[in-house]
């Protein structure tokens, strides 16, 4: 259960964005979250609208696109979405493959007033 | 028109503060902070109060202001950053310290009770490198304890009810420790097989151990924390007659995760088998030159 970790950071950001753009509230947060992040969506909502009541971000809208595993095979170049978490290229089964998105949890935007 | 309170000068900063009642009968105040065009009607204070029996037309400004949440300012702007960046960033810090010293950092990461710091015990008589330990655990210093008891410098990190070390706790840690007197440094992760795996602690390798007790399944059931390894150890490998544990079928889902990912079995009864590990160390250590 490190959702908890995971939304202090979140929460942290938030407040230093609202502080350099001297918002008074934060109204939605939108985050995106890889299928190998090693983060449980539901729990890092729910620890979210717990922990942001005295925060910056207290009546805000939180909003997460799972993002899935992106690979971008180097031999045929291909890219793909995989649906099962396997390493290998669904197209020519290299697995020389470069992974570009969906292991790791970004913050990608803030509504503010 | 100032769009802030409908007024028609625009640039001279003032506040205005009042009172609006909602269709609820709740009241609320607001300050509005703007700026109005230069010569006549500076506000030599700042601001000005007033209130809307004054001004109809500034009545109608906020009503409308208020229905149309576009016209109150609200903006959306872009961040598009790691949300553990600050972490991210003490790794990187932590691993340029380890980098300065010449020391190669090694996360072991695995479920509680695989063996972690078994092997380390039993590195300390075997290993041509010197080594210290950043130990975490939610509770006691047993497992610095032991170390110390096998004269290996250790420094225990109680996370209370925190289940992972992030790099802000190892790098703690590092101030308690004497990094001319190691060539490698061990970061004994808390026990646990999916936490630590999002957090990059400033290590150069990631080791993680599991055990044939655990069952068959564990490598495909954590496949963020079996990503993150540069070497999976199968420890306890003398209890196999005990298990149906499928060894050759475990090392083929760690590699569909980590294609390029090494493996050894470990049974820390053996010592040749706490020797492969002790060499696949020292081969990284010297490739690092």
């Amino acid at each position: 259960m490190h959702e908890y970790s995971v939304v202090q950071a979140l929460l942290t950001q938030c407040e230093e964005h609202a502080m350099a753009n001297k918002a008074k509230k934060i109204t939605k947060v939108v985050v995106k979250i890889g299928v190998m992040s090693g983060i449980e969506p539901y729990l890092l909502e729910t620890a979210f609208n717990t922990f942001k009541e005295t925060t910056v971000c207290d009546g805000g809208e939180f909003i997460m696109n799972i993002q899935p595993l992106t690979i971008e095979c180097q031999e045929c170049k291909t890219v793909s979405e995989l649906e099962k978490i396997q390493y290998c290229c669904p197209k020519c089964e290299s697995i020389d493959v470069k992974v570009i998105d969906g292991e790791e949890m970004f913050l990608m935007s803030l509504e503010m007033v | 028109m100032c769009k802030d309170c409908g007024c028609s000068i625009t640039t001279n900063k003032h506040q205005h503060e009042h009172t609006h009642v909602d269709e609820q009968g709740r009241e609320y105040n607001h300050v509005h902070d703007h700026e109005h065009d230069e010569g006549k009607n500076v506000h030599e204070s700042g601001h000005h109060h007033h209130d809307h029996d004054d001004s109809h037309k500034h009545q109608e400004a906020h009503a409308h202001l208020h229905d149309n949440p576009q016209l109150n300012d609200a903006k959306t702007i872009a961040v598009i950053t790691k949300i553990l960046d600050k972490n991210d960033h003490e790794a990187r810090h932590n691993r340029a310290h380890f980098d300065e010293h010449g020391v190669l950092c090694i996360n072991l990461m695995s479920s509680p009770g695989s063996g972690k710091t078994t092997l380390l015990e039993h590195m300390a008589d075997l290993a041509p490198f010197k080594f210290g330990v950043v130990e975490g655990d939610l509770e006691t210093s047993r497992d610095a304890d032991r170390l110390h008891v096998k004269g290996i410098q250790a420094h225990q990190i109680q996370t209370g009810s925190a289940c992972h070390l992030d790099a802000f706790m190892v790098h703690k840690a590092l101030h308690h420790m004497d990094m001319e007197a190691m060539d490698v440094c061990f970061v004994e992760n808390v026990g646990n097989l999916v936490c630590p795996a999002s957090y990059d602690v400033g290590s150069h390798l990631n080791i993680v151990l599991v055990s044939i007790p655990e069952g068959n399944d564990k490598i495909e059931k954590y496949p963020v924390m079996f990503r993150q390894a540069d070497l999976v150890l199968i420890t306890k490998t003398d209890l196999l007659p005990y298990f149906d544990y499928d060894i050759e079928h475990e090392k083929i889902m760690a590699r569909k995760l980590k294609p390029n990912v090494d493996i050894l079995e470990l049974n820390i009864k053996e010592e040749a088998s706490i020797m492969r590990v002790i060499e696949w160390i020292e081969f990284k250590r010297k490739m690092r030159g």
